[in-house]
C-alpha cells in the first residue's frame, strides 16, 4: 500500500528526530520543523518510516494511506 | 440615508447602503431595523418548516446557494453530508464570530434583521436533523443586541421547534474557523484544531455537524420561502444570488451594502487612479484599482487574479497612502493573531511582518538588502504548513501587495516614499487586551 507521511503541526514541537531517521524524505526548516518531501513513501524506505512515526517524541507523525 | 449603525469597536459610522433594483434581500428595505418579529412576520411571515429531516436541501441546491463566510462551499453538500451522518443527533451552528476587523456585514445582518438568520438557523436544524443548535456570535456583537430575548420570544411563540444556545466568540481574528468554532461551542477554547476528521463528520461533542455562516442561514431562510428559480433572479448562474459587501471608501467612510454577484466593483467603490483595492479581507488580496474597475463581484473573475470575494469585504486604498505600509501593519495584527500552535506559523509571520515593517520603514530600521529573498523563502516556508489556513491566507495577502505595490518596493529600497499621508487606514487592531483571550 501506498502511503504518505504526514504530520500534525499542532502537536509537532520541533524535537527533528524524523530528519534525523529520515533525511531521504524530511528536511529540517531553519526553525527545526520537519519538511515533507511532497510524495508517497517508496518501498525501500517504507522501514524507516515506520520507525519515525513510532519514535516521534510528540506522537505527531503519521502515515497516511495515499488519496 | 439610513440610521448609522452604532458601535463600539467601530472607527467609522456603518450605514446599510440604499437600495438597487429588487434589493436588498436580507438587509430591511431603506436600512430600516426589524429586529422586532411583528415586523419580520409582517413581512416575510412564519417560518416555512418542511416537515422532515432533508426535505429542504434540493431547493438550497437548486438555488446554487454557496457559504458567504469567505469559503464559498455549496450550502447543499454540508446539510446532505450532516444529515446522513447525522441520524438525528447532529450540531447545528450559526457562525457570526466575524474575525476579520474589516468585515461588519455579520454584525450589520445581526442588528437589522436577526429573525431572518434565526428562521435560517431553524430550517437548517430541520433539514440536518440537528437535535442541538446554537449561535455563535462574536462578543461585543452579542452584547449590543438583543438576541436573548429574540430567542425567548420566538420559542415561546412556538415559532422556534429547536432551543438556540448562544456561545459568545472572542473577538479573534481566527475565532471563526470551523475547527476553532467547534472546540468552543463544545466547551474548550477557540483554537483551531488539526483535521480531520472533518467537521461534518466529527464535530461539537464528537456529533456530526454543520456550520454556517449567519448570512448563509438568512440566505437560506428566504430561499425556503421563495424558492430557488427567485433566488437565482439576482447574481450570475455560476454564482448565484445577493452578498453582503463591507465597503470601506477611500474618504475612510464605511457601509455594509446588499450587492447582487456580478455587480461591478466600479459601481461598488470609489476606484481613483493609481491605488488599489483590497479584495477579500486581510487573507485576500490586492489589486491595481485600474485593473479592479474592469471587474465584477464574482469569484470566477477573480479567480485568475489570485483572488475571491471571502466574506466580502472591499477597500479602496486612498492615493495618498503607502500600500506597503498599510500591508506591513495588518501583516503584523496578522502575526500577533497566530494561535501560536503551529512551528511554522508561530516563528514564520512575525519574521514576515518583521522584515515587511522595515521595508515599509516602521520598524525605525533600514531594510535588509535580502529582505525579498527572505520573505520569499519565508513564504514558501510557512504555505500549507499549518493546521488551519492562517499562514496560506497570509501569505496570498503579502504577495499580492508585493506585486502589486511593486513600484513602491523599489522606492522604499532607496529610503524613499511616495505616500502624503501615514494616517493607518485598514483597521489594525494593536492586539487582544489579554494574549490568552480565546474563550
Amino acid at each position: 500500500m501506498m502511503a504518505r507521511l504526514r504530520v500534525n503541526p499542532i502537536a509537532c514541537s520541533g524535537h527533528g528526530l524524523c530528519a534525523e531517521l529520515l533525511p531521504e524524505l524530511i528536511t529540517l526548516d531553519e526553525w527545526g520543523y520537519p519538511v515533507i518531501a511532497d510524495q508517497p513513501v517508496p518501498a525501500r524506505l517504507g522501514k524507516q518510516a515506520r520507525r519515525a512515526v513510532t519514535d516521534c517524541p510528540a506522537l505527531a507523525l503519521r502515515l497516511a494511506a495515499t488519496r | 440615508m439610513s440610521p448609522a449603525l452604532p458601535g463600539p469597536t467601530m472607527a467609522s459610522p456603518v450605514t446599510p447602503a440604499p437600495d438597487t433594483a429588487g434589493l436588498p434581500r436580507l438587509l430591511p428595505p431603506a436600512g430600516k431595523p426589524a429586529d422586532d418579529l411583528a415586523t419580520h412576520l409582517g413581512r416575510h411571515g412564519p417560518v416555512p418548516y418542511r416537515g422532515g429531516v432533508g426535505r429542504l436541501i434540493p431547493d438550497v441546491r437548486a438555488a446554487g446557494l454557496t457559504g458567504r463566510g469567505g469559503a464559498a462551499f455549496p450550502t447543499y453538500r454540508k446539510l446532505e453530508a450532516v444529515a446522513a451522518a447525522g441520524q438525528g443527533r447532529a450540531v447545528v451552528v450559526g457562525n457570526a464570530a466575524e474575525g476579520e476587523p474589516a468585515s461588519h456585514k455579520d454584525e450589520a445582518l445581526l442588528r437589522l434583521a436577526p429573525h431572518l438568520v434565526l428562521d435560517g438557523l431553524q430550517l437548517a436544524a430541520e433539514a440536518a436533523g440537528a437535535a442541538r443548535a446554537a449561535l455563535y456570535v462574536r462578543r461585543d456583537v452579542y452584547a449590543a443586541t438583543r438576541l436573548d430575548r429574540h430567542l425567548t420570544q420566538r420559542l415561546a411563540s412556538g415559532l422556534d421547534r429547536i432551543a438556540v444556545e448562544v456561545v459568545p466568540a472572542p473577538p479573534r481574528f481566527l475565532a471563526g474557523e470551523e475547527s476553532a468554532l467547534v472546540s468552543r461551542v463544545g466547551g474548550g477554547a477557540a483554537l483551531p484544531q488539526f483535521t480531520p476528521p472533518r467537521v461534518f463528520e466529527r464535530g461539537v461533542d464528537g456529533r456530526p455537524t454543520l456550520v454556517q455562516n449567519v448570512e448563509t442561514l438568512a440566505h437560506l431562510a428566504l430561499i425556503a420561502r421563495y424558492g430557488p428559480d427567485w433566488f437565482r433572479a439576482a447574481g450570475t448562474p455560476e454564482e448565484p444570488g445577493t452578498m453582503l459587501c463591507t465597503l470601506r471608501q477611500a474618504d475612510g467612510s464605511v457601509t455594509v451594502a446588499e450587492a447582487a454577484i456580478g455587480t461591478p466593483l466600479a459601481s461598488l467603490l470609489d476606484l481613483g487612479p493609481g491605488t488599489a483595492v483590497l479584495v477579500g479581507g486581510y487573507h485576500g488580496a490586492w489589486i491595481p484599482a485600474a485593473h479592479a474597475s474592469g471587474l465584477w463581484l464574482t469569484n470566477t473573475m477573480l479567480r485568475p487574479l489570485g483572488a475571491f470575494l471571502g466574506a466580502g469585504v472591499l477597500a479602496a486604498l486612498p492615493a495618498d497612502r503607502c500600500g506597503l505600509a498599510e500591508t506591513a501593519r495588518v501583516a503584523r495584527y496578522l502575526a500577533l493573531e497566530s494561535a501560536g500552535q503551529c512551528g511554522p506559523c508561530l516563528n514564520g509571520l512575525p519574521r514576515i511582518a518583521a522584515a515587511l515593517a522595515d521595508l515599509a520603514g516602521l520598524g525605525g530600521r533600514r531594510p535588509d538588502p535580502r529582505v525579498l529573498a527572505d520573505l520569499s523563502r519565508w513564504a514558501g516556508l510557512v504555505e500549507g504548513r499549518g493546521a488551519c489556513h492562517h499562514p496560506d491566507g497570509t501569505v496570498r495577502f503579502i504577495r499580492s501587495a508585493l506585486r502589486v505595490f511593486a513600484p513602491e518596493v523599489r522606492q522604499h529600497q532607496q529610503g524613499r516614499c511616495s505616500a502624503r499621508s501615514s494616517v493607518p487606514f485598514l483597521p489594525a487592531p494593536a492586539g487582544p487586551s489579554t494574549d490568552a483571550d480565546w474563550s
